[in-house]
């Protein structure tokens, strides 16, 4: 069941701020303390905050089970295509060849310390991206399917 | 008699895990070859500043490969387990 | 002997796990102790790589060029994914258990079938 007013409005409102800082936790994995795992972890929060302040019913309307399991899908499928791609260009198997090459994410950085640059290390954001996809799917899926069994559990009682 | 058995299993991993836990040396690791290499050259192969994501995803991609696919199995999974079905749904087999 | 503080409370952890597998009888209860002991390995994993005066081995603005050991931290990453994975499995047909057996208790869900 739903909670009270408080809790709703507070929820809509944090929201898009949690959705805003995973995404940046995501997408500078290569610079900062990071990566695919721990940034969809954070955006999978914002949406299961959604589902535990409100009823299951009224936001699977907007947010529905369609929508995580095409995510999910789509992010597995982008890791292994990105693999794959460097099988067709005559490397092996998962080889980085963005890195160090001048096109898209292709600069090179010198050894030591440094402000890191968006535009470095290849193949990586690329890799954090479709990874953090994949794991927003899976646990915002885990959670629709236990919530609605336990609210059919109730219904029969 | 299963109380006996219970707690002198625990004792006698206790004292194990007591004693392994005085017996390592902490801050000295025996040998680090594979990790000064890492931090030497990580930047100037794989052009990223954060040397733990580029060993998870250019020098050891292929074990992150096979996470992802456990995430995937484990939600396909759930879907299974804790499928609805109709209260009087009854299987037929013919 | 202070020095080795780390690795104290690992042992502890490890401890508080197994006893609460081997002494409590209610299923959720059970599988919180499993939860527990795998939060004490992973930090395990992670103290192991710790070197004296080290910094997390990242080159943005870092303070020092001495650094820990990065290996252990990727094992670590795998570990806790692997972790969620279990627990969303053994959570669901904890749920299934009480659907037909209208219990909780380890004791009197003994039956294979029907």
């Amino acid at each position: 069941m739903s909670m009270s007013k408080i809790i709703r409005v507070t929820a809509d409102l944090l929201f898009p701020f949690i959705v805003i800082f995973g995404f940046y936790i995501v997408l500078h994995g290569h610079l900062t303390p990071g990566g695919g795992f721990q940034g969809g972890a954070v955006i999978a929060t914002g949406f299961i905050l959604l589902f535990a302040a409100h009823r299951i019913d009224d936001v699977t309307c907007i947010f529905g089970k369609k929508l995580f399991q095409n995510f999910e899908a789509f992010g597995l499928f982008l890791f292994i295509g990105t693999a794959l791609v460097a099988i067709a260009l005559g490397y092996t198997f998962f080889m980085n060849f963005l890195a160090n090459s001048g096109g898209l994410f292709g600069q090179t950085v010198s050894f030591g310390i440094n402000p890191g640059s968006l535009n470095t290390a290849g193949v990586i954001p690329i890799l954090n991206l479709a990874v953090g996809m994949e794991v927003l799917g899976g646990l915002s899926i885990i959670i629709i399917y236990m919530t609605k069994a336990i609210q059919w559990q109730e219904d029969l009682e | 008699m299963k109380n006996i058995i219970t707690w002198v299993t625990l004792v006698i991993l206790g004292v194990a895990l007591f004693y392994a836990a005085w017996a390592i040396p902490f801050g000295s690791p025996f040998t680090s070859d594979m990790d000064d290499y890492f931090i030497a050259h990580g930047q100037e192969q794989t052009a990223a500043n954060n040397i733990v994501t580029s060993i998870v995803f250019d020098y050891r991609g292929f074990d992150t490969l096979g996470e992802a696919c456990v995430l995937f199995t484990a939600v396909i999974g759930v879907g299974v387990l804790l499928r609805l079905r109709k209260k009087e749904e009854d299987y037929e087999y013919e | 002997m202070i020095d080795n503080l780390p690795y104290f409370v690992v042992a502890i952890t490890i401890i508080l796990g197994i006893y609460t597998i081997l002494i409590r009888k209610d299923l959720i209860k059970i599988i919180m102790g499993l939860s527990i002991i795998e939060s004490g390995v992973n930090l395990f994993l992670i103290t192991i790589g710790y070197r004296w005066e080290g910094v997390a081995p990242i080159y943005t603005n870092a303070p020092s060029l001495q650094m820990v050991m990065p290996t252990v931290q990727a094992l670590t990453l795998t570990s806790i994914v692997i972790g969620v994975a279990t627990e969303a499995l053994m959570l669901s047909m904890v749920m299934l258990i009480w659907r037909h057996y209208k219990t909780k208790d380890v004791r009197k869900a003994t039956k294979l079938q029907g």
